[in-house]
């Protein structure tokens, strides 16, 4: 089941998506994390921020409706004591990073870059809430690439960088075209969808509601460019899910809100995807 | 934590459970589970998080109650679940022999004083729940135990009558008087707090009843320990929806987790005002 994602050798496509992991221990005590793919962190910025007000999440039918702010200790924090852990746990590490400017997000990439252990860097280029979060807010395709180029010059070349998209069906194809241009290794699509709270706060929608959508923004993609890496996030909740995005030509998947429904998800479809294999063999 | 416990034993499940009944106690349905291999990790004050169907992402989570043989079952949950909206509504639904997925227990427990010392136990409404099985283990452990039991009304009143077997004497509180002394237990505290000579405060109940129990512990010379119900919406720390303020040891503030951090917290340490306002919506 071993992948390669952007010249990261992977054990299984299945990886943790941003946000839905907390800080790894807790799901480290439903299955070792190293029997995943890879671990990624929730979006870490430069300095701490304290996230937004309750409620942060909703339950919509078949989703749920997140406003968490991008809560998280700040990037030195995180440097000191929860990426030592992560690394120590033997999964691959990529770090979700988000900052307010172009500059920050250099700072961040930099940064990181010298921190043993990074395996990849995710660029949070669409985070449902950026506007009133502080965060650089990618609107056109051109500002993604932007803070792509950022990161890009400013890493290792070892360290590849996925660029997570927002789940726009009409201007995926175009965003990811010029991520891959910046340097991105590759494509992940797509993020949690643009929506609002019951109170009308700016929110994230996601879970198995917004699958489809996915899944068609993942073909536009594939369909437009042939050699792009593609990883498929949005509603996968089972080995079957997997299938259908492995199908339609992603690399590798993230698990994201099955594993707030079910903390052992992202393991369950692992040994689901390992005894089909075996099944075969 | 101790080396002498085994840190596999303190790490939560998850499982398929099956109902083995429902019985409606006043207001509120005592929910009796099996759960393979959770009765035995119970430690007063931590919770299970079950699951509704496919479509309802969010868990509902609940105080353990009793841990008890039933039947055949070398060890079943006893849980109090109140009836508020469809998913509540579905599990008190549930015939015998219903499948649910169910996960624990979850949190810290209550910190158990070294010493026979005197405690009083303030429970409000079905967040009464936990401290029975306390009062149990406090009495093991030879401490004199006193219990304040409050309600908005004689059927909002989690087992009065057990109440009296378990502690040296009991105080019961309703809103409107329908039983025991007429008021809230902000109106007793400061009398049973005195009667007792309470060296420590366990409190479980709405944020109003904890703050009170926090804040007449500390006019006391009372330790308090408070049980923090937010709501959750994974109950396992992964997704950051439930933050609570609170001081550290070393004097600085900072926001953690209902469910992973607590829910039970030093009354002392906890932000009360802070939390009421993040708790508005």
């Amino acid at each position: 089941m071993s992948t390669d994602l952007g010249g990261l050798a992977l054990a299984n496509p299945v990886l943790v998506a941003s946000g839905c992991g907390g800080t790894g221990r807790e799901l480290a005590a439903y299955g070792a994390l190293s029997e995943l793919g890879g671990f990624v962190t929730r979006s870490i910025t430069l300095n701490p921020r304290a996230g937004g007000p309750l409620p942060r999440i909703v339950e919509t039918p078949s989703g749920l409706l997140h406003a968490v702010g991008l809560q998280n200790p700040g990037l030195e924090p995180f440097l000191a004591t929860e990426l030592p852990w992560l690394v120590q746990q033997g999964t691959r590490v990529v770090v979700s990073i988000a900052g307010g400017s172009l500059g920050e997000y250099a700072e961040i990439a930099r940064r990181l870059g010298r921190a043993p252990g990074v395996a990849a860097i995710e660029v949070n280029l669409s985070s449902p809430d950026a506007p009133t979060t502080g965060v650089f807010d990618v609107r056109e395709p051109f500002h993604a690439a932007s803070v792509v180029a950022a990161v890009h010059r400013d890493l290792p070349r070892g360290i590849p960088v996925l660029a997570k998209l927002r789940t726009d069906v009409v201007r995926v194809v175009e965003s990811a075209r010029t991520v891959l241009e910046a340097g991105a290794a590759a494509v992940v699509v797509g993020n949690a969808l643009p929506a609002a709270m019951p109170d009308g706060r700016q929110a994230g929608l996601s879970g198995p509601a917004v699958r489809p959508l996915a899944l068609r923004c993942v073909t536009e993609v594939r369909a437009a460019l042939p050699d792009a890496q593609i990883v498929g996030v949005g509603g996968i909740v089972t080995a079957d899910d997997v299938r259908t995005f492995l199908a339609a030509g992603v690399t590798a998947v993230q698990i994201g809100t099955a594993l707030l429904h079910d903390p052992t998800a992202a393991a369950r479809i692992v040994a689901d995807l390992q005894s089909d294999r075996e099944g075969a063999a | 934590m101790s080396q002498a416990v085994d840190p596999v034993a303190r790490t939560p499940l998850h499982v398929t459970g099956e109902v083995l009944g429902v019985k409606k106690v006043g207001a509120y349905h005592h929910l009796t589970l099996v759960a393979p291999g959770i009765p035995e990790r119970f430690r007063p004050g931590t919770f299970v998080a079950l699951s509704v169907g496919e479509s309802r992402l969010a868990r509902r989570c609940f105080w353990i109650h009793r841990v008890k043989p039933v039947g055949g079952y070398g060890a079943t949950l006893q849980l109090v679940v109140e009836a508020v909206g469809p998913g509540t509504r579905c599990l008190t639904g549930l015939a015998p022999g219903a499948r649910v997925e169910v996960t624990g227990p979850l949190g810290r427990p209550f910190a158990l004083p070294k010493e026979p010392v005197s405690c009083v136990l303030v429970g409000d409404g079905y967040a009464t729940a936990p401290l029975f099985p306390l009062a149990e283990r406090l009495r093991e452990r030879g401490c004199a135990v006193t219990l304040v039991v409050a309600g908005a009304d004689e059927a909002h009143l989690l087992s009065a009558l057990e109440a009296r077997r378990s502690a040296r004497s009991v105080t019961v509180v309703t809103a409107d008087g329908s039983v025991g002394r007429r008021g809230t237990v902000a109106d007793v505290l400061d009398e049973v707090l005195d009667r007792a000579a309470a060296e420590v405060v366990y409190a479980a109940g709405p944020l109003a009843t904890l703050h009170a129990a926090a804040a007449a512990a500390e006019t006391h010379g009372a330790w308090s320990q408070t049980a923090v119900e937010r709501p959750l919406s994974c109950a396992t720390g992964l997704c950051q929806g439930c933050p609570v303020p609170v001081v550290g040891e070393d004097g600085v503030s900072r926001l953690v987790r209902a469910c992973a951090d607590g829910p039970v917290f030093r009354g002392d340490r906890v932000r009360w005002a802070d939390l009421t306002v993040a708790g508005l919506a």
